[in-house]
């Protein structure tokens, strides 16, 4: 056999190892999660065959459900607050010069980089101490929700920034030069072209939210559960297939955002 | 012609505390195929882009037809702008993007279809309507976004560096192009370019900038056979410039002492105003009207010259010569006929012209 070429990577047997590894430690937990709820078995150690249904019994489960829809809106809902406020604040910082403006921009990392559990007995504090103490911040999925806003839109920010920095501000005055208001030439001509980064920005505070499990916990009321919280709970018992069953759907719902969201973006490429 | 379509007075452009530009005046003709020519950073973009209204001056104003249009925003002024990049929405086919324009202005969609054909066919691009911008070539990007603009039927198109982006062969075949379309729209065409070339071939007027000044506002032919300035001088062509001496002002000219092999030369020149017997000043004279021969010429107008190096550039070849006095020459060679072996490296021989060639500069 000859010798591959330099930049033929894969034709290298330890590449080749080193990508069979990567995804070996990358989806062999994912694999087994999903396998396992299928196990027809309490224990969920043993392997006893197949069955169907832990997922009957997940469906069955009303608490389980309700936490599932509590997720599900929370994450929809942040996804749309925090995609729109993450947009406006990119464009805020790529078009204007204001004052304090570095400061600014460096601040608004600040949620990315702050440990998680440090995010959530700040929003704990601020829900129950902050607040005035006379008037009571009701404990729902509102709270929950400004909590994922406060934490993931940054993460919009970040990724509409980065592709707005790419980005020749001659398309806008090129609308304007031809008659459209500043407003205008924004949606017609600025918004189309960073539709690619809104998009995966929106999916990232999807999937955040509804991953979410620390910050959630701290600001959760006893009426809010979302599913981590729940899957927490039930695992503090025993980690049966009803588990595995909810996780798997929790990550098939993950697949398919991504799955689609990379379909919206490859229709607008084909045109 | 003859109509004024734009004036600026005393425009400043300050960044800070850099005048980009500083305190420039013009006024340009209906009509005009107008180039504003500089080395870069000499202003020239900074200025197109308050024409465009996209900057706003620090002081002075600018008038179109008479009304003062110094504050007005982009989308309200009749003025158009070719974008280096040329901007060609990429989301947007040729069609969409040439009709934006017109759909700004909410005009029928009967009347925009048929201006959309119309402004095609302008630009030669009917048969690309339906393609998206990434399956098009630069050249064929600029003509849309030509089209694009053309459309709105402007009173003045600024082009900002339109050929920067396109290769030798097609700059050439575009600089035909965009005086063809100038002439047949008859709209008033203001470009920026550094290229030289290109705006002696294409322009009918010339404001050559360096530092945010206006060093001289001419005719291409006026600008390159007589320049008011070193700068402009050097920055346009090529020229042999040397120091001399006038040794006396003449009916029509001037008698000068050039120095070298040369005795006293009587040039026929323009006035230079201020200059007096006795004044150092400077002559120069173009590579192509020099000639490199064997022979002292009669006249005495000529430098006995040592050839040091040369370049073939196909139809001429340039020669770089050094003179008894260490001064550095160049002229050029026509190759006119193929089996032509002019030159060698190490020759020596007399460079001469006619002294009506020499242009004489004061500053």
């Amino acid at each position: 056999m000859s010798k591959p070429a330099l930049l033929d990577y894969a034709a290298r047997w330890w590449m080749r190892l080193f990508l069979a590894m990567f995804f070996l430690l990358l989806y062999a937990p994912i694999v087994i999660l999903i396998i396992f709820s299928f196990n027809d078995s309490k224990r969920n150690i043993v392997w006893r065959g197949a069955t169907g249904k832990y997922y009957a019994k997940a469906w069955a489960n009303d608490s389980l459900i309700e936490a599932f829809i509590n997720s599900l809106t929370i994450a929809v809902a942040n996804m749309i607050v925090g995609t729109l406020l993450g947009v406006i604040t990119a464009i805020l910082l790529w078009r204007f010069r204001f004052p304090a403006k570095k400061a600014v921009e460096g601040v608004l990392a600040l949620p990315i980089v702050i440990p998680e559990i440090c995010m959530g007995v700040a929003m704990l504090v601020f829900f129950n101490k902050w607040w005035p103490n006379n008037l009571v911040w009701p404990l729902n999925l509102v709270n929950i929700i400004i909590a994922h806003v406060t934490f993931t839109f940054p993460f919009v920010a970040v990724i509409v920034r980065g592709q707005l920095a790419g980005l020749n501000r001659e398309f806008e005055l090129a609308a304007m030069d031809l008659g459209a208001s500043e407003w205008r030439a924004m949606i017609d001509v600025l918004l189309p072209q960073i539709k690619p980064s809104i998009i995966a920005g929106a999916l990232i505070a999807f999937t955040l939210s509804l991953e979410d499990f620390v910050i959630t916990y701290f600001t959760a009321g006893p009426d809010s559960i979302t599913l981590p919280v729940k899957i927490n709970s039930m695992v503090r018992f025993s980690v049966t297939p009803e588990v595995n069953a909810a996780s798997t759907i929790l990550i098939i719902i993950t697949i398919v955002a991504v799955w689609l969201a990379m379909r919206i973006q490859k229709e607008k490429t084909n045109g | 012609m003859g109509k004024t379509v734009l004036s600026i007075e005393n425009i400043v452009k300050k960044f800070g505390n850099v005048a980009a530009v500083n305190g420039v005046s013009l006024t340009i003709q209906d009509g005009d195929f107008f180039a504003l020519l500089g080395p870069s950073g000499c202003g020239k973009t900074t200025l197109l882009r308050m024409l465009g209204g996209f900057d706003s001056p620090t002081s002075g104003h600018i008038f179109m037809d008479g009304i003062d249009i110094t504050d007005v925003p982009p989308n309200k002024r009749q003025i158009n702008m070719l974008f280096q990049s040329y901007a060609v929405f990429p989301h947007m086919n040729v069609e969409d993007n040439v009709a934006y324009g017109l759909r700004m202005e909410k005009r029928p969609t009967t009347e925009i279809n048929q201006r959309v054909q119309e402004a095609l066919a302008l630009v030669r691009m009917e048969e690309f309507a339906k393609r998206p911008p990434d399956k098009l070539s630069g050249g064929q990007r600029q003509r849309v976004a030509l089209a694009r603009a053309l459309i709105k039927k402007p009173r003045i198109l600024l082009l900002d560096e339109p050929l920067s982006a396109l290769d030798a062969k097609l700059r050439g075949a575009m600089q035909t192009e965009l005086v063809r379309l100038q002439q047949t729209v008859g709209i008033t065409f203001i470009i920026v370019t550094h290229d030289q070339d290109e705006a002696l071939s294409m322009a009918t007027r010339i404001a050559v900038m360096d530092e945010g000044s206006f060093c001289q506002v001419d005719a291409p032919r006026v600008l390159y056979e007589a320049p008011s300035s070193r700068f402009v001088a050097d920055f346009i062509g090529r020229m042999n410039m040397h120091e001399c001496i006038v040794i006396a002002e003449q009916d029509n000219g001037y008698c000068i002492n050039a120095g070298g092999d040369m005795g006293e030369i009587s040039v026929r020149h323009a006035p230079l105003p201020g200059v007096r017997a006795g004044d150092k000043i400077y002559y120069g004279v173009r590579p192509e009207k020099v000639i490199f021969s064997k022979d002292k010429p009669a006249d005495n107008v000529g430098n006995a010259v040592v050839l040091e190096n040369y370049s073939y550039h196909g139809d001429e070849t340039l020669l770089y010569c050094r003179s008894q006095d260490g001064t550095l020459w160049t002229c050029t060679l026509t190759n006119d006929r193929r089996n032509f072996t002019p030159v060698n490296v190490g020759e020596l021989g007399w460079l001469t012209w006619a002294a009506d060639n020499m242009i004489l500069l004061a500053k």
